[in-house]
């Protein structure tokens, strides 16, 4: 039976048109002669501007489309059964903490009736699995989900047909379940196993086309919507699954690049003889790109710190982050629209303006950008941690100008990546490196260049205007945002007139890109908290308010549901001294958000505690509820240090918070009491869940701020001001 | 300079010939392909390093393997060498204490640490003893279970 509701698109869409990425240019070979000719002179060497400045150059890149759409046509593309009955899911998206690899054995063994343990996913192997494109966007559920359930069900019914043909009996007579095929009547039963001896499997499966056979309903679920634990959970608790960084080849050899000191500054002349006088050490220099290889990474860090003394750079200057904003609203890309809504402005009782900020901030994922690289003649081999394996490939042979058939990535579950990790830099490096060392290189970039040289969240200025008549009703709402981008950026509320546009800056002061939930962070922290400024002006409760302009449907029900569990009507009549109440909701990439949050406010220490966070979520059908419940606390728990602590300080174009010690992600002690609520819908495709759950908790915790103190915070970071309204 | 250094490395003795200023971390990686503990940080924020030198929690990262000399070092790798999981781990697998797992065995090795002192130290101070290790997927809701289940085990 196909789910009436569920459409289950077979052909994988571009993960997310709202994804940012910007590889870095890298111009290996350009100047190859010159800089052969310099090296002969033994001197200190002149070359070109290393690519410091890559922010600066492109506006923002869309993903390859064709990444997302030549999903497999054959079924033997996604799945193969082996002659000894295991099964194959190859799928090209990449395991990230996410929970992907449960799922997708979720999704095979409902649909071919096996039991999972008969199941393996082979993830994110440009030589093997079909491009499912980027890992982002909350995609692997709402598409890749769906994809590999409709290669398995036709895998099913192959399994069914070829039985039934084997046995001479009628295709009704021949059931499926437990990973076996019965025929009814007599009893008799083949393994997958058995069916998949000689060659006919192999030629049906390839026959077979992915979008043809029914898929199990969700009432008849057996094995989604269970808590099936990640299928490699041991190799994690023991130490032994090797992650990008834990790659070790034979002759493996350690790399480190030479960074610039600050933003947009270019190299003039590095000495490289001191490093090269080394014996065991060598040096790779082409185009603007500067590296070193040696046996263990202290030497390749002792070859460079000595080369790097040497190093002159002409830096330009950056505008620092405390006039970042002022820099934004100066280089808008386009002129930013006036508010037309001029019958509203005269006829409004009152009308609202209020200016938001959001910070740059960093992903950060635990492990740092790391990979191997290895030659074996042409054919280029890399390991590296990405959310883009096939993206990376494209890098790769463009900077290394090599067909991409040359170039196989290889992605191993992956130490985190939060939007972080779309190109492949640290992959070409490695592959640079280990090019000219004629030996597989590991390179491994440091916390403090992850900091620095990985993309950024972008920062965002977001200006918002609105309008109510008499009976507190918007009847204006005029929402423009600068640099942050379009995610999130409309309106779910009902009001008179509506516009919403996204404006980018040219040149934006640091790397963009994509991060967990993109701009809506930004987006709704500006709405949702001025949605609390106007019931303000309104005189109306913020539930009340909000209810009032959201029409029915599942951004109302997740509002109604987090505001009862957590009995806000009631809690918000009895104020406590420098205690506050606070809520927020949200939509973005088909899933539906609301949380209500208690905070105290600590006078002393300048700091707020949010001490209970009640949050519903409602993302369709629950796949694996155990890791549902996982991604949705990561995301409250990362948007905390969001709201209250994260964000890059720069100056002269040098970040001064590039550290675990100074910028401050959240620890164990900063885990509130979390209440949190699936609605459990059956009636509406899986959505994704990794990311909306974050968008509420900023705006949630500046509403908290304003009801306990009456001061109203509107920039990210939230901070208190130093003077606090007794 | 390459030196000797001797040591015993999860229950085995041993001698490597390098640079005693390395970090141990550095060592016990790239020289001894006991790729279990991991880098986070280098500046002892974040505990991915973690590791028991002589039954006692450290971070490998900030340590020399020129200081360990004659010392007893104990890795993830070490904890279940003869493939029965130590109960800590037990209880992380337990309590799905896990997302991208790269902080985990640093964890494991930062709780067995101080599971380790006698006596077990109460609920808070394990707590407040783990703010030193990050895990940047915020699985705290998670991991604090499984803190809980491992200290109550060891408690018995
Ligand atoms: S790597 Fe040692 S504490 Fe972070
Ligand atoms: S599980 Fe990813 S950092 Fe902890």
């Amino acid at each position: 039976m196909i789910m009436p509701d569920e459409p289950l698109p077979f052909i994988p869409s571009p993960e997310d048109e709202h994804q940012i990425i910007e590889p870095v240019e890298f111009d290996f070979g350009l100047r190859r002669r010159t800089f052969m000719q310099l090296v002969a002179t033994g001197l200190a060497i002149a070359v070109a501007p290393w690519p410091t400045d890559a922010q600066e150059q492109k506006q923002q890149r869309r993903p390859d489309k064709s990444g997302g759409n030549n999903a497999p046509k054959s079924v033997w593309e996604r799945i193969h059964i082996g002659k000894d009955g295991v099964v194959t899911v190859l799928t090209g998206k990449v395991e990230i903490g996410q929970g992907a690899r449960g799922e997708f054995t979720q999704a095979a063994a409902e649909e071919l009736r096996v039991p999972t343990e008969q199941i393996q996913v082979l993830m994110s192997d440009t030589g093997l699995v079909p491009n499912d494109g980027l890992t982002a966007g909350s995609g692997s559920t709402p598409r890749t989900v769906p994809a590999i359930r409709q290669a398995a069900a036709a895998a099913r019914e192959a399994l069914l047909e070829l039985a039934s043909k084997r046995w001479g009996v009628e295709r009704t007579s021949v059931e499926l379940s437990g990973g076996k095929i019965t025929h009814t009547v007599t009893k008799r039963t083949f393994t997958f196993g058995e069916l998949a001896q000689g060659e006919e499997l192999p030629k049906t499966l390839e026959q077979a086309t992915p979008s043809t056979a029914a898929l199990t309903a969700v009432s008849d679920w057996k094995v989604m919507g269970t808590a099936l634990p990640r299928p490699n959970a041991r190799d994690i608790v023991t130490g032994t699954h090797r992650y990008s960084s834990d790659i070790k080849r034979a002759d493996m050899l350690h790399g480190k690049v030479l960074r610039a000191p600050s933003y947009g500054a270019k190299l003039i002349s590095v000495d490289v003889a001191p490093a090269k006088a080394m014996k065991d050490v060598i040096v790779v220099q082409d185009g603007s790109f500067t590296g070193v290889v040696a046996p263990t990474t202290a030497r390749a860090q002792e070859a460079l710190d000595a080369i790097a003394k040497t190093a002159k750079w002409d830096e330009s200057p950056h505008p620092s982050s405390k006039e970042m904003y002022d820099h934004l609203r100066a280089h808008a890309a386009e002129a930013v629209p006036k508010n037309e809504f001029a019958e509203e402005l005269a006829a409004a009782k009152k009308t609202l303006r209020a200016t938001y900020h959001a910070a740059y901030i960093q992903h950060a994922p635990m492990e740092t950008r790391a990979a191997v690289a290895e030659w074996k003649g042409d054919q280029l081999t890399v390991w590296t941690g990405t959310q883009n394996p096939f993206g990376n490939r494209s890098e790769l042979a463009k900077a290394l100008r090599i067909p991409e058939s040359k170039v196989r990535v290889i992605t191993p579950d992956t130490g985190g990546g939060f939007g972080g990790k779309h190109t492949g830099e640290a992959a070409i490096e490695a592959a640079r490196l280990a090019q000219a060392a004629g030996k597989p290189v590991s390179l491994k970039w440091t916390r403090a260049e992850e900091f620095i040289w990985a993309y950024f969240r972008p920062a965002a200025v977001s200006d918002a205007e609105a309008t109510l008549d008499a009976e507190g009703r918007l009847t204006s709402w005029h929402f423009i945002t600068l640099n942050a981008g379009p995610s999130a950026l409309e309106t779910p509320y009902r009001s008179g007139k509506k516009l919403a546009r996204s404006i980018n800056c040219a040149p934006p002061p640091l790397r963009p890109g994509s991060y967990r939930a993109l701009a809506s962070t930004a987006n709704n922290f500006a709405r949702e908290s001025f949605m609390d400024e106007l019931a303000a002006a309104a005189g109306a409760d913020p539930l009340e308010f909000r209810l009032a302009h959201l029409p029915s449907g599942r951004l109302r029900d997740v509002l109604e549901e987090a505001a009862k569990r957590f009995k806000w009507s009631e809690r918000v009549k009895s104020k406590k001294k420098d205690i506050g109440l606070g809520l927020a909701c949200g939509t973005e990439k088909g899933s539906y958000v609301a949380a209500c949050v208690e905070v105290e406010i600590d006078r002393k220490q300048g700091k707020m505690i949010p001490r209970h966070v009640c949050e519903v979520f409602d993302c369709g059908p629950i796949i694996n509820p155990d890791n549902l419940r996982a991604q949705v606390e990561g995301g409250i728990i990362m948007g905390l240090g969001g709201a209250l602590r994260e964000g890059m300080e720069f100056q002269n174009g040098r970040m001064l918070n590039a550290s675990f010690s100074a910028y401050e992600v959240p620890r164990f002690r900063d885990l509130p009491e979390l209440d949190l609520h699936m609605l459990k819908r059956t009636d509406v495709a899986s959505a994704g869940a990794g990311e909306t759950p974050i968008i509420v908790i900023a705006p949630a915790i500046g509403n908290a701020v304003f009801h306990a103190t009456g001061v109203r915070l509107r920039e990210l970071p939230l901070t208190l001001p130093e003077k606090m309204p007794s | 300079m390459d030196q000797s250094i001797s040591f015993t490395l999860n229950g085995k003795p041993l001698t490597v010939a390098t640079d005693p200023s390395r970090p141990l971390l550095e060592v016990l990686r790239e020289d001894l392909d006991l790729t279990g503990t991991k880098y986070g940080c280098g500046e002892s924020q974040c505990g991915a390093c973690t590791v028991l030198v002589d039954g006692v929690a450290v971070r490998s990262c900030v340590r020399t393997v020129g200081s360990v000399t004659g010392k007893k070092i104990t890795t993830i790798e070490g904890l279940s060498a003869d493939g029965k999981l130590h109960p800590v781990q037990e209880a992380f697998l337990a309590e799905k204490a896990y997302q991208c797992g790269f902080c985990i065995p640093g964890m494991i090795m930062g709780l067995v640490g101080a599971l380790q002192q006698k006596p077990v130290p109460g609920d808070a101070e394990l707590l407040s003893g783990m703010h030193g290790h990050i895990c940047r997927c915020c699985g705290y809701p998670n991991l604090v279970k499984a803190i809980r289940r491992a200290a109550a085990q060891a408690r018995k």
